[in-house]
């Protein structure tokens, strides 16, 4: 699953790039995005970063089409449906959803529309490779913290998405199991799915990210390559976060 | 008065002797209240899971007057039943009135608001639990109840309990729909009303001993199922 690049890839238009134009959020009144525009490429992950509140989570779910933005457009490679977008990507949340079931059975539950033999094995497979088969009968929600967050990351590449969104995946895991986690974050950029992750853990951006997209306050500060943003970022306001001051 | 202890040694000797009309009582209480369970569940669930995941206008209201109907007194569904079933009303060319059938319809209609609005608020819960991983799997609405149901079978099996429970112990809708006709439509609650009102306390006391018995012994092993489903991290 994780090494093999996605089966589907050669025969379908690629989802990327992916533009944002002009994109707002309102809620009652209160701009809580505006006007973000960005273009996404293949390749290394792209990292949302800035402060609490600043808008990351609700950008990362209108980018994958959860939101419908107030304003604004999201276009996917050479015109590809929103929806079908949304059916080639898959979104890891910070709290782990699993259904009460085996660990394999929730990674069968992704693959229910294959035959129930290929099922099976294909789903031992993710697994094994995440690290887990020998918790495969145990029941997912009796899996450590950790555990739980890799069998939900197994989960969303199951069924090889071309992009892979997570918030804030390791926000409450131990550092052994963030490095688990980010291992098979790692793995699966490596493969070829494209990666939009939502952190404010400064260090796991600095480890992850191929480019960065900083937010204050609903808005769009900059978009930088990763090696630039941590050396030397363009706008004041990640300076000041990166500097640990607090951004009001 | 009657001295209770030697009315319990007699309604013992009928439980243990195995008497035959008393097995018969209990066979039509338990074929009654399970079938209208069933009908129950098969209406209820359905609906209630309508009501937790789909938005549609009107939805508000029939959720409040579902649970206004968790309440429906026995008496009056038994007496509305009746005015349907009977010679003269909409149902009357079917000839139920006086049959098992009709005690079934009676307790069907009591039970199936409590399933339905019991199932509603664990599957409401559940949903919003998993209501947008669901979204972002792009699930149909009818792959998110059909899922939302099974992850939520201990707490519907629960409500199908509530729901055999108000069935079961119920004798307003039975007496009323059924007659309480000997060998034909007498359960064992309308058999403990008649022969209480009789004066023979040995036969009713036997019959509220297994009533006891069933309703508490039901609860028991669904507790113990949920119990061990909640240690598997399943519920």
């Amino acid at each position: 699953m994780l090494d093999r690049p996605s089966p589907y890839a050669p025969i379908l238009a690629g989802l990327l790039p992916l533009q944002a134009t002009g994109i707002g959020v309102v809620r009652a009144g209160k701009a809580l995005l505006s006007d973000i525009s960005f273009r996404l490429v293949a390749g290394a992950p792209t990292v949302i970063m800035g402060a609490n509140g600043a808008g990351k989570s609700l950008l990362l779910r209108v980018l994958h089409g959860l939101i419908a933005p107030t304003t604004g457009t999201i276009t996917w490679g050479t015109g590809v449906d929103t929806d079908v977008a949304g059916r080639r990507s898959a979104l890891v949340f910070q709290r782990p959803t699993l259904l009460r079931r085996s660990a394999l059975a929730n990674i069968e539950f992704v693959l229910s529309h294959r035959p129930r033999a290929a099922r099976r094995q294909s789903a031992q497979e993710t697994l094994d490779q995440a690290g887990l088969g020998h918790l495969a009968s145990t029941p997912a929600r009796q899996l450590s913290g950790g555990e739980q967050q890799r069998l939900a990351m197994a989960r969303a590449l199951a069924s090889y998405p071309e992009v892979l969104f997570l918030d804030e995946p390791a926000a409450s895991l131990d550092p052994a199991a963030t490095l688990a986690v980010e291992a098979l974050i790692k793995r699966a950029s490596g493969s070829g799915t494209k990666v939009i992750l939502v952190t404010h853990d400064i260090g796991q951006a600095r480890r992850l990210a191929g480019e960065v997209v900083f937010l204050a306050g609903g808005r769009l500060s900059e978009v930088t390559a990763a090696d630039d943003f941590f050396k030397q970022p363009c706008s004041a306001t990640a300076r000041a976060y990166l500097a640990g001051e607090l951004i009001v | 008065m009657i001295e209770i202890g030697s009315v319990l040694s007699l309604a013992l000797g009928l439980v243990t002797s195995g008497d035959g009309r008393l097995l018969e009582i209990v066979a039509l209480s338990l074929r009654v209240s399970l079938s209208a369970v069933a009908l129950g569940c098969l209406a209820g669930i359905p609906l209630g899971a309508a009501l937790a995941v789909l938005r549609f206008p009107g939805r508000d209201i029939i959720t409040t007057l579902l649970d206004a109907l968790m309440g429906l007194p026995p008496v009056v569904v038994g007496l509305l039943i009746y005015l349907s079933l009977s010679r003269a009303g909409p149902f009357g060319v079917f000839g139920l009135l006086y049959t098992p059938t009709a005690m079934i319809i009676a307790q069907a209609v009591l039970i199936t608001p409590l399933i339905a609005a019991l199932a509603r608020q664990s599957l409401a819960e559940r949903h919003r639990e998993y209501d947008e991983w669901f979204r972002s799997m792009r699930l149909s609405p009818w792959e998110t109840i059909t899922t939302l149901i099974w992850e939520d079978r201990t707490s519907l099996l629960t409500a199908a309990l509530a729901g055999f429970g108000r069935g079961i112990a119920e004798v307003g809708a039975v007496i009323i729909v059924g007659g309480n006709i000997d060998r034909v439509t007498r359960v064992m609650t309308t058999a403990i009303a008649l022969e209480t009102s009789k004066g023979d306390l040995a036969l009713a006391l036997a019959l509220g001993l297994i009533l006891i018995l069933i309703a508490v012994g039901i609860n028991a092993g669904v507790a113990l199922l949920r119990r061990s489903a909640e240690r598997h991290a399943y519920a």
